[in-house]
């Protein structure tokens, strides 16, 4: 049985809540949790949201009760079971990093007191899990970044981050899908579009998704673009 | 339709881009659901068309073919080629014709229906406009003059002699009295932060937008901090970030945040909230679950009269 709790938010909407901690396994579980609601059909049901650890559940109360909407709920968050991992194969990313794509490249080392070449290494290391998606269309929240290269974001953001930068923020790291202000030290950029309405699939990550990045050349960056 | 002169803000809108919030898409949408729908009952439109959402200043519009408008929300002074028309009734415009929005009386937006409804291409199954993320609407930006948009077919052109609709909220004239539920985090506050948030009033700062209104009024304390795991941010929320100011999330709102969350305006409300522009004042007031659905199913009733009268 997975520990966790209804509150509502206002009359159209009711959050599922699990254990208050960013966590992969409770990450999973909120995963889980919406999947199990989207696949369940409820009626009234217009959106269903993952994020760290809860799930938001968006109704129409002039469809659906709320108190009958919560029961359901409660049923499916207290039976739904994390998949087995990797279900999906990892997401790769190409990444070209440092030099004018990568500018916060040189502080992040000097952060981590490595040469540059080590902080792509440990970044390049990991496989991230897309805790959840947020900010902007296709911005997926990834972690958690090894602590040696996990430096803060700056105190005050740039004004104009360019697509496809990849950045570093604490623990966290992710891709731009959008020119956005952003405050993530900036440490590569890749010609992949995370996020691309042309696409039938527009968003490249979902919550849940493995994710890896690869280095790659500033040549073969240039011919992706 | 040819757009002569845009107006402050002027977004094409349909009912919001639902279903996507989970890929990190915010819904969009009119800021004041109950006009947007009212407007589109008036000219015979399915109660999700996609229509104009006007900002403060209105626009200059002409039209290429015989079409039944009506225009809810805000009340401005309309002229066809020279000639007043009234709000909320529908009248018929022909080729040619012209529409020009003066004065601004009461209220901070209008919806304009075109019968057959703007019949620009969906993206992500929805016309609603996105200014940040550019998307939908017209290039996902507000309109500019030259804009020529497509109007799809209608199922009626001409008007029956119909007396304006009264309004099915009253249009909140510079101030309202906003009703909220508790929650989702209002146990991140102080013990009276609730009794704080009704004494207000709260003025609606000039940096407010379609994302969000930023509020001046009196201070929320945290109890626990002003940082939360980042969770989802549904609509009419009131964010509270360390300044203890909140944030009335509005239509164009992102779909998560990190900042604790007071409390959040009971559905029936948005409706006034929509009217509200910078300078504006809410008072906010607790009421119960039942109060919220009595008060949507009264607007409900109020909505579905006109839908039946007008199909």
């Amino acid at each position: 049985m997975n520990a966790f709790r209804i509150v509502p938010a206002g009359d159209s909407a009711l959050i599922v809540e699990f254990e208050e901690r960013i966590d992969p396994d409770v990450n999973a579980k909120a995963i889980a949790c919406a999947e199990a609601i989207q696949a369940a059909h409820l009626a009234g049901v217009r959106d269903v949201v993952p994020t760290y650890r809860s799930v938001a559940v968006y109704f129409d109360p002039l469809r659906t009760d709320g108190d009958a909407l919560s029961a359901c709920l409660e049923r499916e968050a207290g039976q739904s079971m994390p998949t087995a991992a990797a279900a999906r194969a990892p997401v790769r990313i190409p990444v070209c990093y440092g030099g004018e794509l990568g500018p916060d490249l040189t502080g992040v080392a000097s952060f981590a007191r490595m040469p540059e070449a080590d902080v792509v290494r440990i970044h390049t290391s990991g496989t991230y899990r897309v805790f959840m998606l947020g900010f902007v269309p296709g911005f997926a929240y990834l972690g958690i970044v090894d602590q040696r290269i996990a430096m803060p974001r700056h105190a005050s953001p740039r004004v104009r981050v360019p697509i496809g930068s990849v950045g570093i923020a604490g623990v966290q790291t992710g891709v731009y899908p959008a020119e956005t202000p952003g405050g993530w030290q900036l440490i590569g950029r890749t010609p992949v579009k995370p996020f691309d309405t042309a696409r039938e699939d527009p968003c490249l990550m979902k919550a849940g998704d493995a994710v890896q990045f690869y280095s790659i050349e500033r040549g073969e960056f240039d011919q992706w673009m | 339709m040819l757009v002569i002169r845009p107006g402050m803000l002027t977004t094409v809108q349909d009912a919001g881009r639902w279903g996507f919030q989970s890929s990190g898409v915010p819904v969009a949408g009119p800021m004041d659901p109950v006009s947007h729908r009212l407007a589109n009952a008036l000219v015979g439109n399915s109660r999700d068309a996609a229509l104009l959402e006007i900002t403060l200043l209105g626009p200059d519009l002409e039209f290429h073919d015989e079409r039944l408008v009506a225009v809810t929300g805000a009340e401005f002074d309309l002229a066809l080629d020279g000639h007043p028309v009234p709000s909320y009734a529908p009248f018929t415009v022909a080729a040619g014709s012209r529409l020009r929005f003066g004065a601004r009386r009461i209220g901070a937006r209008a919806y304009l229906a075109v019968s057959g409804g703007i019949n620009v291409p969906p993206t992500l199954g929805s016309r609603s406009t996105h200014l940040v993320s550019a998307m939908g609407g017209v290039d996902g930006r507000a309109l500019i003059a030259g804009d020529r948009l497509p109007l799809g077919h209608p199922k009626r052109v001409q008007g029956t002699a119909l007396a304006p609709q009264a309004a099915i909220v009253a249009l909140s004239d510079r101030r309202a009295t906003i009703r909220v539920l508790p929650g989702p985090q209002v146990e991140y506050f102080a013990q009276r932060a609730l009794d704080v948030l009704q004494s207000g009033p709260y003025v609606i700062a000039r940096n407010s937008d379609r994302m969000g209104f930023r509020l001046e009024g009196p201070r929320l304390t945290h109890a626990r901090g002003a940082d939360i795991i980042s969770d989802a941010t549904p609509l009419g929320v009131l964010q509270v970030p360390a300044s203890g100011q909140p944030i009335l999330l509005m239509a164009d709102r992102q779909t998560t945040g990190g900042y604790p969350k007071i409390a959040t305006v009971i559905a029936a409300d948005m409706t006034s909230a929509g009217q509200l522009g910078p300078g504006d004042a809410i008072t906010f007031q607790v009421c119960t679950p039942h109060d919220a659905l009595t008060a949507l199913i009264a607007q409900e009733r109020a909505l579905m009269a006109v839908e039946e009268r007008r199909s």
